[in-house]
This record gives structure tokens, sequence and C-alpha cells, in this order.
């Protein structure tokens, strides 16, 4: 593969990552996808997932993000996330933990708005669960 | 004839001040760099965001209903203000200044019969409108990015912004800061959040060929969250210009400051020494009249 996509993960505070790689999979809200080069332009939003960057048929990097956009053209593939983790900075203990804080929270929030904020919260956290049982699996 | 103990007293305290703004003065260097990188760091996001927002308003423009955080609410009475001061004071005109504008800027809204509401980031934009304005304020925020300025800080705001917004308590969102242009000069800018007027086409133009996106889901529906996340990210930026402009202008007064004790402690010392010599010779005088005398 000679193409390569510029992938660049940005969060509000700073440009986390530009490099050109050979394909990004990104949890798009209506399922994964896969970036190429060439790939036709679009913008989606993002789920609370894990980004796969590959080099080759292997996986290099694997980043956890906690939602956010994405915008893919020809020779790009940009990923504006609102929180972005190292797959293995992510500590399987203190997730847990942090669950079941959340889920106490959401047990005794009052009103609507706060029991949205609680919830979104925990699935965030969830969903870094989810990805740490699915790395453990592989 | 002065005391000359009163006049080393005097040199003494002027000095200790002096060591303490020089001192004021370094650290609002050592900040404005940090808060310098910061702006600058969170660039590419604005930028990104920018970019994504012309071409899904153009979309969105052309099947004609946006949501109402772009078209507003159709109305033009409520007026909210988000003013952004300092916590701290001894930064100059800074507070000043941003104070101003915003009794500015109630005043010409009153003036044309609309409501204004304030919400106010920082101690100093709350204590000085609290005097004359307490009953507009909605809400104040204290003690942001007392640390460091974090996203989460202006998504506190931005949440409370959305919050009031949805339900009706305002049409027009502003927000009043100072700009940082450079550590001797920051700009109070005014500029509107909601409704929010998407980055000119000028900037669109520029894009070499501007490609036909795929949505995924739907346009009304990414614009829908996106538009709150640029208003958080809008609101960060301001922030972070506030926060860049507030130690600029610490540094800038402090500098001042210091030249003006400097100089304070050459005149005195002056004085002091004039002083010294007038006593001696009056004390020769007298002993060489005595001397005479005899």
């Amino acid at each position: 593969m000679a193409d390569k996509v510029e992938f660049e993960l940005v969060s509000p505070e700073k440009l986390l990552k530009s490099q050109p790689v050979d394909m990004v999979v990104v949890p798009g809200s209506e399922g994964d996808f896969g970036v190429l080069a060439g790939h036709s332009p679009m913008i989606s939003t993002v789920r609370p997932g894990v980004i796969d960057v590959y080099e080759g048929d292997r996986i290099v990097d694997r980043v956890f993000v906690a939602g956010g956009f994405a915008e893919v053209t020809e020779a790009r593939c940009t990923v504006l996330a609102e929180e972005a983790v190292a797959l293995t900075d992510l500590d399987r203990a203190a997730v847990e933990k942090q669950i079941k804080d959340l889920s106490e929270d959401l047990d005794d929030s009052k009103s609507d708005a706060e029991r949205a904020a609680a919830e979104s919260r925990l699935a965030v956290a969830r969903a870094k669960l989810d990805a740490l049982s699915q790395s453990s699996a592989h | 004839m002065p005391n000359l103990k009163d006049l080393k007293n005097r040199i003494a305290s002027v000095q200790s001040t002096r060591k303490i703004t020089s001192a004021m003065k370094m650290v609002a260097a050592s900040k404005l760099r940090r808060a310098q990188e910061q702006a600058e760091a969170s660039g590419p996001y604005a930028e990104r965001m920018g970019r994504m927002l012309s071409s899904l308003a153009a979309n969105v423009q052309d099947s004609g209903n946006g949501p109402k955080l772009m078209t507003g609410t159709g109305a033009d009475k409520v007026h909210l203000l988000v003013v952004i001061s300092s916590d701290r004071g001894l930064c100059g005109a800074f507070n000043g200044s941003i104070v101003r504008e915003a009794k500015r800027q109630i005043t010409r809204l009153q003036g044309e019969g609309k409501t204004v509401k304030l919400l106010t980031v920082g101690r100093k934009a709350r204590d000085q409108l609290r005097r004359e304005y307490a009953s507009l304020i909605v809400e104040s925020y204290e003690d942001v990015g007392r640390r460091r300025l974090g996203f989460s800080d202006a998504d506190m705001v931005a949440t409370k912004v959305l919050a009031m917004f949805d339900a009706g308590e305002f049409d027009v969102c502003s927000v009043i800061f100072n700009k940082f242009k450079s550590a001797i000069s920051q700009i109070v800018t005014v500029q509107q959040l909601i409704p929010f007027a998407v980055p000119g086409e000028a900037a669109a133009a520029t894009d070499e060929v501007k490609p036909l996106y795929e949505f995924e889901p739907d346009e009304e529906q990414i614009l829908a969250e996106l538009l709150p996340r640029n208003l958080s990210i809008q609101i960060y930026r301001a922030l972070l210009e506030s926060a860049a402009s507030e130690q600029g202008a610490r540094m800038t007064a402090m500098d001042n400051a210091t030249r003006n004790a400097g100089d304070m402690i050459n005149k005195l010392t002056i004085t002091y020494n004039r002083t010294r010599q007038a006593y001696i010779t009056k004390e020769l005088i007298e002993i060489i009249s005595g001397a005479e005398a005899l």
C-alpha cells in the first residue's frame, strides 16, 4: 500500500496526533468504519469507543475516545475528540470504580438534567470497560 | 527638616514593594507564556471545527431549516451577556475596561428596550457589576481555571448557557472578553455566540476544492450535536484569550510599578543624602561658632 491517509486526532486542549497511517478504524455512531486513502468525503459523529490505527496489517495504536466528530476526505481523516486516552493508559480497576461511582450518582440524581449527565458519563465509562475487555481477549 | 529615620524607613518600604512587583512581573511573564501556548494548542481543534461547521451549514442552509442555535429564536428581546474577567486584581486596566464595555452594552441594550441578563466569569466582574446591576446577574463563576484552565471549565459555562437557551430564557447571547493582541495590548471584544454566525463564505472559498460530504447520520443531527460543542469551544477560546490577556496586562502593570518604585527610591535617596549633608553642615557650624565664641 503506497498511499497513506493523514490521520489527525484533536482534542480541544491540543493536537494529539498527526501522522500518515495506512488505515484507521473509527467507531462511528452508526457503526465502525475503516478509512483508507481515497475514502469518499464524509462527516460522521463518533460514539465512545476505540480508534484503531493500522500500519500495514498490524494495529500500532489504539486510542479510546469519549465521542466526538470525524471528518474524512480523500487524503485526510480528522477526529475531533472530547476526551482521548491511549488504551494502554486505561486502568481496569479505576474504570470499574468509576462505573460504580457513576451508578450511584445516577441513583442519587434528582433532576432530569443531572440524570442525563450521569447517564452519558456512565455510557462513556462502560465503553471504556468494553474496550478493555476486548483488548484483553485479543 | 524631614527626619532621617523616617526617610530611611520610607526607602526600605519602597524597596520591598519593588521586590514584590518585580517578582509578580516575572511570575506573570512565565504564566503568560504558558497561557499563550495553551491558546495556540486549542487552535487546531477550533479551526477544524470551523471547517466542518461551514461545510455543514452550507448544506443545511440549502434545505432551509437549520437548528435554533444557528438561526436564532426569531426574537431579539432578551440578551444574555457573558462577561469574562479575572479573579485577581493588580493587572492594570484589564478588569476596568471589561466592566466599562459591559456597562456600555447594558445601557445600549436597555436603551433599545431589551432585557439584559448577565453571566459573569471571574470575581472582579461580579464584584464591580453587582453594585449597579445585581438584579441582572443570573450566575457567577469564580476560580475558573485556577490551576490550569481546562476544557471542562468552558464546558461548565456552556452547559449553563445551553440550559438557559433551551428553557427559552434568552434570545441572543454574546460574550465580552479581552482578546490577546500582545503582552502590552489587549482588545475588549464582543462576540456573538447565539445565534451562531457561521464563519464567512470567504474562508470556505479559499479551500481548494470543496468536497461533497456524505453525512452519517444526516446533516441536521450532526449539526445539532456540533453546535453545542462549538459553543463550548468558543467559550473555551474566549477564556484562554482572557487568561493570556490577564497575564499580559499584569506583566505590563507590574513592569510599570517596578519602574515607578525605582524612580521613587532614587528621589528619596537624594532627599535622604541632602538632609544628611544639611545635618552635618549644621553641626559643623554649631561647633565652629561655639569655638569662635570662646
